[in-house]
């Protein structure tokens, strides 16, 4: 009787409880909102993604208006804020509008490699067994290619464009979260509360969704973020080589290896898509290190 | 809310055969487990884990089982959870064969024998409030998140925790001793008529196990159950059952009543064992160990009667061929010795009769 126990329970002993019924996911946002730190880097990601988001409406100029004249410009010069590039375009609006597919490129692949090769890693380590050698060997085979080298390969048969360069970025990264989660997996079901989760006589399912998942979300995640920066710069490379992202298409990855011809003229400009990269990264990673200490709950 | 009541009543719809059908019967269970080995990995040998085990539980009493570590008494419980699949061997649970054409499912099973474990930390989802961990068998049969946490609160109550105070703590905030209240509540929580407690009590400090051991034989009352009590504690084994079953290298070498066990031993490893305890008076204190050396190993184990070889009334016919228990579902008092059985040829045979 649950409710007699809460009415008779004194108002200090309700406060001791603390983070009581607040549930798991309630508790991982209250240890969330204690960390500035966290918060910081999850603002600043935030604000990356809206102003790519936004870009048409934030762009001060047409990213693709080339001038002679003004090429390399300072920032500053006659209203181009962050200056301009090696074609006289302005550098703050190739920035806005190239987030759009940086972003794209960097994210959409690892979000959907993680479904699909946390699954199957999720689900190998869960079965084991034949179930396990069959994913794991399949995966083994992706490995044995570098990760580059296999983008290529892939996207080069495909033909080039941006979403052959994102199929080609899933497919590399499949294999690596595959292994993570299996890894995962492995070490959390010979623990007993599954073992205890299993003998209640609940589908497997259920024992998955509520007991094996949560477990190995951690790991995935910081796996996964770390991911994102080197999906960012393998699709850069794509587009180097003439696969992936196609100029004049604004891509940071692209505008890098540009700018990189200028770099004794203008070493400013030729920074500034690389520093768009660098806090885009970095905000990644730490806010999925605080999403990860925050659900581990036991710290 | 009405108060549920956890009780299984006078008339359990669920109980078949009546109280003299014994609520488990196992017959000849085995698990060998294999070892692989070579580049291929293949199977070089099996351990013996569970080499035929055969037992019957009634309703509403307790089977304490004993044995030195690895003698196989967990891999029992876990066979009986089928959270092992067993080699060979049936189960009957109440009358009806498990996992079998024409006998309950596997999944049937489970609602009505639940387990705790002996590591009461890792038995508990790190991430999951307690509350939930307790409620996840109700919510898994279909129950209503809010009842099912409704009646997990009204469990810790049961359980002597305080719901306000425990329901939304995560497992690393409490001690070992509140964590097996906790993995008790969450055995009781789909309402079994077994449970299954494999050392249960054997990590807690003797004032906790104390405390528990009394919960557990109040709720034993209250709600109606029985219990496999598996501990290599000889105190508290016999404290707590009503017959006791002895294993020895994955075989029950002695089974019976518990005081039965206890004050006439008929077994040479059961004698052993009861004499390895330490004395309570110090002038009765034993200066050498009752068994030497450690058990043989269960990848190869000796021939004949499996104990021959720290046995001191070892003769050529215990090497030679393995005694047999005899009807081990019945509820006398048996044990697995030549010495025991008139026509073996062992010298000390008829004497001991």
């Amino acid at each position: 009787m649950s409710t007699a126990i809460s009415d008779t329970t004194p108002p200090a002993l309700a406060e001791l409880a603390g983070p009581a019924q607040r549930g798991y996911w309630g508790t991982v946002g209250y240890r969330l909102r204690y960390d500035p730190v966290t918060l910081f880097f999850i603002t600043i990601l935030v604000l990356v993604i809206l102003a790519a988001i936004f870009s048409p409406w934030l762009a001060p100029n047409d990213p693709y208006q080339e001038s002679i004249i003004r090429r390399l410009k300072p920032p500053g010069y006659r209203g181009h804020i962050l200056g301009t590039d090696e074609l006289g375009r302005d550098m703050l609006s190739r920035l806005l509008y190239g987030g759009r597919i940086t972003l794209t490129m960097g994210i959409l692949p690892v979000l959907v490699a993680t479904l699909i090769g946390g699954g199957l890693g999720v689900i190998a380590g869960f079965a084991g067994g034949f179930v396990n050698a069959l994913i794991m060997r399949i995966m083994d085979v992706f490995y044995a290619f570098p990760s580059v080298l296999l983008a290529v390969a892939i996207s080069g048969a495909m033909g080039g464009g941006a979403v052959n360069g994102m199929i080609a970025l899933t497919l590399v990264f499949i294999p690596p979260l595959c292994r993570v989660a299996e890894t995962a997996t492995t070490q959390v079901r010979n623990l007993d509360f599954v073992d205890a989760a299993r003998a209640t006589g609940a589908p497997v399912r259920l024992v998955l969704w509520h007991h094996v998942l949560g477990n190995v979300l951690g790991p995935v995640l910081i796996y996964a973020s770390s991911l994102i920066s080197v999906g960012i710069i393998l699709a850069s490379g794509l587009s180097f080589l003439g696969l992936g992202v196609k100029p004049p298409e604004p891509d940071w990855g692209l505008m890098l290896n540009a700018l990189r011809q200028a770099i004794y003229v203008s070493p400013l400009a030729a920074a500034m898509p690389g520093i768009a990269i660098l806090i885009t990264s970095v905000s990644m990673n730490m806010a999925s290190d605080g999403l990860r200490a925050a659900m581990d709950v036991r710290s | 809310m009405a108060m549920t009541s956890f009780a299984a009543d006078a008339a359990d719809e669920r109980d078949r055969g009546g109280p003299q059908q014994p609520l488990l019967t196992v017959t000849d269970l085995r698990k060998y487990f294999p070892i692989r080995g070579g580049v291929l990995g293949r199977t070089v040998a099996h351990v013996r884990a569970v080499d035929g085990v055969s037992f019957t539980v009634r309703k509403g009493e307790t089977l304490g089982i004993v044995g030195e570590s690895g003698c196989g008494k967990s891999t029992v419980a876990r066979l009986l959870m089928r959270l092992v699949d067993p080699d060979a061997g049936e189960q009957v649970f109440d009358g009806e064969a498990v996992g079998e054409q024409g006998g309950i499912s596997v999944a049937q099973m489970r609602r009505q024998v639940q387990m705790v474990f002996q590591d009461s930390a890792s038995s508990l989802n790190p991430r999951m409030p307690v509350q939930n961990s307790i409620a996840f068998g109700p919510v898994a049969f279909g129950a209503r998140r809010a009842d099912a946490v409704a009646m997990a609160r009204e469990l810790l109550t049961k359980v002597g925790l305080n719901p306000v105070l425990f329901g939304g703590r995560y497992p690393h905030e409490l001690s070992g001793g509140q964590k097996q209240r906790i993995n008790i509540a969450r055995a009781l929580a789909l309402k079994p008529r077994m449970i299954i407690l494999d050392e249960a009590v054997s990590a807690l400090d003797k004032s906790v196990e104390a405390q528990v051991l009394n919960l557990l034989q109040a709720l034993k009352r209250e709600l109606n159950l029985t219990y496999v009590f598996i501990s290599h504690d000889l105190g508290v084994v016999r404290w707590i059952s009503d017959r006791v079953m002895v294993m020895y290298l994955g075989e029950v070498v002695e089974i019976g009543p518990a005081d039965a066990i206890y004050t006439g031993p008929k077994h040479p490893y059961t004698r052993a064992l009861l004499a390895s305890r330490p004395a309570l008076d110090p002038d009765q204190r034993r200066e050498e160990a009752p068994v030497s050396g450690d058990p043989p190993n269960p990848v190869n184990p000796p021939s004949g009667c499996r104990f021959h070889t720290r046995c001191p009334h070892a003769e050529p016919v215990c090497s030679a061929r393995a005694p047999s228990l005899g009807d081990a579902t019945g509820f006398g008092h048996l044990a697995a010795c030549h010495m025991q059985d008139a026509g073996s040829g062992h010298t000390a045979a008829s004497v001991l009769q």
